[in-house]
C-alpha cells in the first residue's frame, strides 16, 4: 500500500505584491502552501533575491564584495553591476549616509543617489532608510515622490512613523509600503491595520516583520514567521496576508562571527566565509520559515540563495 | 488520536492495588492517557488489552536511541511540528560524509578542530557516514578507522555481507546500519537484530520508502530510521516534510514515525555554500541526521547557532552563567558594565561592546533568564541584586569602580549608589545599538 499523504494545501492565501515595472517587475507571495512545499500545491511566485547597496558605496564592504564591483565608480555603475548579478532579481538602495549619527547627509543629496541609481538600472527597486525614525519620516516620503512611477518599495513604515510614510509611499505616489515590526505577529498585525486605516490597498503593502541573525535570538524569528503563515493559511486573517520581506545582509555581517578578523580569531578561518555563512544561513531559514523575499550583499549567497530556490521550486 | 483516560481504564484490573505506583487505577489510567506513563507499568494487565492499548498510546514518533557512552544520542520523539506549539526535542546531529578512498584520519583531524561550548552546549560533529563503495576489505578498514574515535557510526551499506563484516567491528558502539532497502530488507532486518543496531531504509521514492518501512515493521523491527533523501534537493525536502508531517498528523501514520538522515554530500556535492543553506532548512524542517562533507567553523558557527535556537524550550529562556566576562583585553582596571543573564541580551550586549574596542568587564548577575525590563518587573534585576553580586563577585577581583547600567532600569542608579558606597554608577543608552557610540564618547572624555 503506498504512502497516502495528505495534501497541505489550504483554501486561503498569501496576497500577491507586484513592484517594478515594464518586463522585469515582479510579483512575490499568492501561495496557498506553506513555504516549499510545492508537493501540496504548486508556488505560482518563487522567492526573489535582491542586492543591497548602499550610498556610502563598497569601502566598508568585504573584500568578495567590493571585488566583484571592481571598477564602478559611480552609484549608477554600482547599481547596474548589482541589477547584473548572477541570481539578482531586484535591488535595494540602503540610504544609511542620511543617518544623523554617521554622515549625516541632507535629504537633497540622498535623491540625487535615488535618481542616479532609478536612471540606471531597470530591475524593480527597493528604497531602505537610514533607520533613524526622524530622518526616515523625511527621507522616505521624499524618495516616494522621486521614484513616482516606478512602482518601489519603500523600507520602511514603522508603527512611530507610519503615518507620513505610509501616506507618502501608499497613497500620494502608488508605492509599495513595506511595514517594519520587530518579531512579533501582534505587532505585525497592528501595523497592517493601521496602515490599511490610512487608506493604503492590502496588495500595495509587504510586511518586514523583523529579524535577527541565526544564532542570535532567531527562534523569535522562525515562531512569528511560522504564527503568521499559520495565521494567514489557515485562519485566513487578511490583516497577516501580506508577503514578507526580509533585509538579511544587515545584521548577517554585524554579528561577532562575520566580524571578527582572522588575527584575532586564527582557529575560525577566513573572516569572508564565516560572513558569507551567516549570511547564507539566515536567509535559508527565514526563506524556509516564510519570506517571500530576502536582501543579501554577497555574491556567493545571492547566487548560492537563489539556485536553492529554483532547486526547491 | 489519543485515547481517554476512560478507554483505558476499561481495560485495567480495577483493584487499585498500587503496584503501578498510582493510587488507584483511574489515577493510573489518566497519566497513560497523558502520555507520562507506559501502560506496561501494570502487572495485572492482559496481553490482548496491552496489544490493543499500547499501539494506540505509543508516542506517533518513536525516540530512537544509538551510539553509547558520551556518544549516545536520542533521535526523534517529536510531537509537534512547529517549535511554538510547544517545542522540539531531539536536536539534529551532524555527520561527516566518509568514503573509503578518502584520508580518514585527516578528514576526521579536521573536522574535530570544531569543538566549543556555546551556552553550555557543546558544538562539534558528532557522528561520521561511512559509504561502502564496492570494495567490502576497504570498507572494514574505513569502518576500523572510525571506530573508538568517540563518534556515532552511520554504516551506509546495502551489501548484506559487507555490513556483517563492518558490524563485526564497530557493533560494541551501536552504530546506525543504513542499509535497507526494498531489495534486501529482510537480511538487514536479520544483520540488524543480530547486532541489535537501529537499521536505516531507503527508498527509490517516497512510496518505496514507505512501503520497505511497513514491510520491516511487519518483520518486527521498530528500532528504524528513514533515509529521507531524495533524487535532488526538491525530492528531499518533500519526502523528509511529507514523513513528519504523516506521523505527527491528527490521525498518525506511525510508519513514517522515526527520524530521518539527510544526506547533503549527495544532492549538493562538494558545495559548501549550498550545503549551509540546506543544513540551515534541514534544522527548520525535520532533519533528525544531517550529513555533510566535513564540519569547519564556517559552517559550525552558523549551524550550531541556529540549531540552539530553534531547540530551545519556549518556556525555558537561555541562561548564560553569571560572572565577569572580560571583553576586548580588559583588566582590573576595566570599567564595569552589568546587564542581565538572558541569552539574547548577553549576546547582544556583549557583540556591541566587542565592537566598541573598549576594554570592559561584562557583569552577569543572576535574573531568572530575563530581559531587562521583565526581570527588574519580576524583581529579578534589583538595586539589591546588582549591589550584592558587586560586592560579593566583583569588588574582590576588579579595582575599577564605575558601573555602567543599562538605560532601561536608569531608576535603579540612586538605590544602586546608596547600597555601594565609593562607586560611580552610570547610566547607559536604552538600546544595545547606541552602546559603541557611547562608550566611545565616555573614552574620549576620559570618563572611564
Amino acid at each position: 500500500m503506498p504512502f497516502n499523504g495528505k495534501s497541505g494545501k489550504f483554501n486561503a492565501s498569501i496576497g500577491t505584491v507586484e513592484f517594478g515595472c515594464g518586463e522585469k517587475a515582479i510579483k512575490i507571495g499568492g501561495e496557498n502552501v506553506l513555504p516549499f512545499y510545492t508537493f501540496d500545491a504548486p508556488i505560482e511566485n518563487a522567492p526573489k533575491v535582491g542586492v543591497m547597496i548602499s550610498d556610502l558605496g563598497l569601502e566598508a564592504e568585504p573584500a568578495g564584495v567590493k571585488a566583484y564591483y571592481e571598477g564602478c565608480t559611480t552609484m549608477a555603475d554600482i547599481a547596474k553591476k548589482a541589477a547584473a548579478m548572477p541570481g539578482a532579481d531586484f535591488v535595494c538602495l540602503k540610504l544609511e549616509g542620511a543617518d544623523p549619527n554617521g554622515e549625516n547627509k541632507s535629504t537633497e543629496d540622498c535623491m540625487t543617489v535615488v535618481k542616479e541609481v532609478i536612471d540606471a538600472i531597470d530591475v524593480p527597486l527597493v528604497i531602505a532608510g537610514c533607520k533613524n525614525v526622524t530622518k526616515d519620516a523625511e527621507l522616505l516620503t521624499k524618495a516616494s515622490e522621486v521614484a513616482q512611477g516606478k512602482n518601489v518599495i519603500i523600507l520602511a513604515a514603522k508603527e512611530e512613523d507610519y503615518k507620513g510614510i505610509g501616506a507618502a509611499a501608499g497613497l500620494a505616489y502608488n508605492q509599495k509600503v513595506g511595514a517594519e515590526s520587530a518579531v512579533d505577529i501582534n505587532l505585525a498585525k497592528q501595523l497592517n491595520v493601521l496602515i490599511s486605516q490610512l487608506g493604503v490597498a492590502p496588495s500595495n503593502i509587504v510586511m518586514h516583520v523583523g529579524t535577527a541573525t541565526v544564532g542570535y535570538g532567531f527562534e523569535y524569528v522562525v515562531s512569528t514567521m511560522d504564527r503568521i503563515k499559520a495565521a494567514a493559511l489557515s485562519q485566513n486573517d487578511a490583516q497577516l496576508q501580506m508577503p514578507i520581506i526580509t533585509p538579511v545582509a544587515d545584521e548577517a555581517w554585524n554579528v561577532k562571527e562575520a566580524m571578527a578578523s582572522e588575527e584575532d580569531m586564527p582557529e575560525w578561518g577566513a573572516q569572508e566565509a564565516r560572513g558569507v555563512s551567516m549570511e547564507v544561513s539566515t536567509a535559508a531559514s527565514v526563506l524556509a520559515s516564510g519570506s517571500n523575499a530576502v536582501i543579501l550583499k554577497h555574491p556567493t549567497s545571492v547566487a548560492t540563495i537563489s539556485k536553492m530556490i529554483k532547486e526547491l521550486m | 488520536m489519543a485515547l481517554k483516560g476512560l478507554d483505558i481504564f476499561k481495560h485495567t484490573p480495577k483493584t487499585n492495588c498500587k503496584e503501578c505506583g498510582s493510587p488507584t487505577c483511574m489515577a493510573f489510567s489518566m497519566k497513560v492517557a497523558q502520555g507520562a506513563v507506559d501502560i506496561t507499568k501494570c502487572p495485572h494487565i492482559s496481553e490482548e488489552a496491552l496489544a490493543a492499548l499500547s499501539e494506540a498510546t505509543a508516542p506517533p514518533m518513536k525516540s530512537i536511541k544509538v551510539g553509547t557512552g558520551d556518544a549516545e544520542y536520542t533521535l526523534g520523539g517529536e510531537t509537534v511540528l512547529a517549535r511554538h506549539e510547544k517545542t522540539f526535542v531531539s536536536k539534529p546531529r551532524f555527520a561527516v560524509n566518509l568514503t573509503p578512498d578518502m584520508d580518514i584520519d585527516a578528514v576526521l583531524a579536521e573536522a574535530n578542530k570544531v569543538d566549543y561550548d556555546r551556552i553550555g552546549e557543546r558544538m562539534h560533529a558528532e557522528m561520521v557516514y561511512v559509504e561502502f563503495t564496492g570494495d567490502a576489505a576497504a570498507y572494514t578498514e574505513a569502518v576500523k578507522k572510525v571506530t573508538g574515535k568517540g563518534k556515532t557510526i552511520i554504516l551506509a551499506c546495502k551489501d548484506v555481507a559487507a555490513a556483517k563484516a563492518a558490524l563485526d567491528v564497530c557493533k560494541a558502539e551501536k552504530p546506525i546500519l543504513c542499509g535497507a532497502d526494498a531489495s534486501n530488507y529482510a537480511e538487514m532486518v536479520e544483520v540488524a537484530k543480530a547486532a541489535e543496531v537501529v537499521l536505516g531504509v531507503t527508498g527509490a521514492d517516497i512510496n518505496d520508502l514507505y512501503d520497505t518501512t511497513a514491510a520491516i515493521e511487519k518483520l518486527g523491527y521498530k528500532e528504524l530510521v528513514l533515509d529521507t533523501t531524495g533524487k535532488d534537493i526538491k525530492e528531499t525536502f518533500a519526502i523528509t516534510v511529507q514523513a513528519r508531517r504523516a506521523c505527527l498528523a491528527k490521525e498518525p501514520d506511525r510508519t513514517f514515525g522515526y527520524p530521518s538522515i539527510v544526506n547533503l554530500s549527495k544532492i549538493a556535492p562538494n558545495d559548501e555554500a549550498m550545503q549551509i543553506a540546506l543544513a540551515s532548512v534541514f534544522i527548520l524542517k525535520y532533519g533528525s541526521i544531517i550529513v555533510m562533507d566535513t564540519m569547519n567553523y564556517a559552517r559550525g558557527l552558523a549551524l550550531y547557532g541556529l540549531r540552539q535556537n530553534v531547540y530551545t524550550d519556549p518556556q525555558k529562556p537561555m541562561k548564560v552563567e553569571p560572572g565577569i566576562y572580560p571583553l576586548n583585553g580588559a583588566d582590573e582596571n576595566s570599567v564595569v558594565l552589568t546587564t542581565v543573564d538572558f541569552a539574547l541580551t548577553y549576546f547582544v550586549v556583549s557583540g556591541e561592546l566587542e565592537r566598541s574596542g573598549v576594554p570592559c568587564n561584562l557583569v552577569i548577575s543572576d535574573a531568572g533568564g530575563l530581559s531587562v525590563l521583565t526581570a527588574w518587573a519580576a524583581g529579578k534585576l534589583s538595586s539589591t541584586s546588582v549591589s550584592k553580586f558587586i560586592i560579593e563577585e566583583v569588588e574582590p577581583k576588579v579595582k575599577s569602580r564605575k558601573l555602567i547600567i543599562p538605560g532601561k532600569v536608569a531608576v535603579l542608579k540612586g538605590d544602586i549608589e546608596a547600597k555601594l558606597p565609593g562607586w560611580e554608577v552610570i547610566v547607559a543608552p536604552n538600546e544595545a545599538v547606541q552602546l559603541v557610540k557611547f562608550l566611545k564618547d565616555l573614552q574620549a572624555n576620559g570618563e572611564i
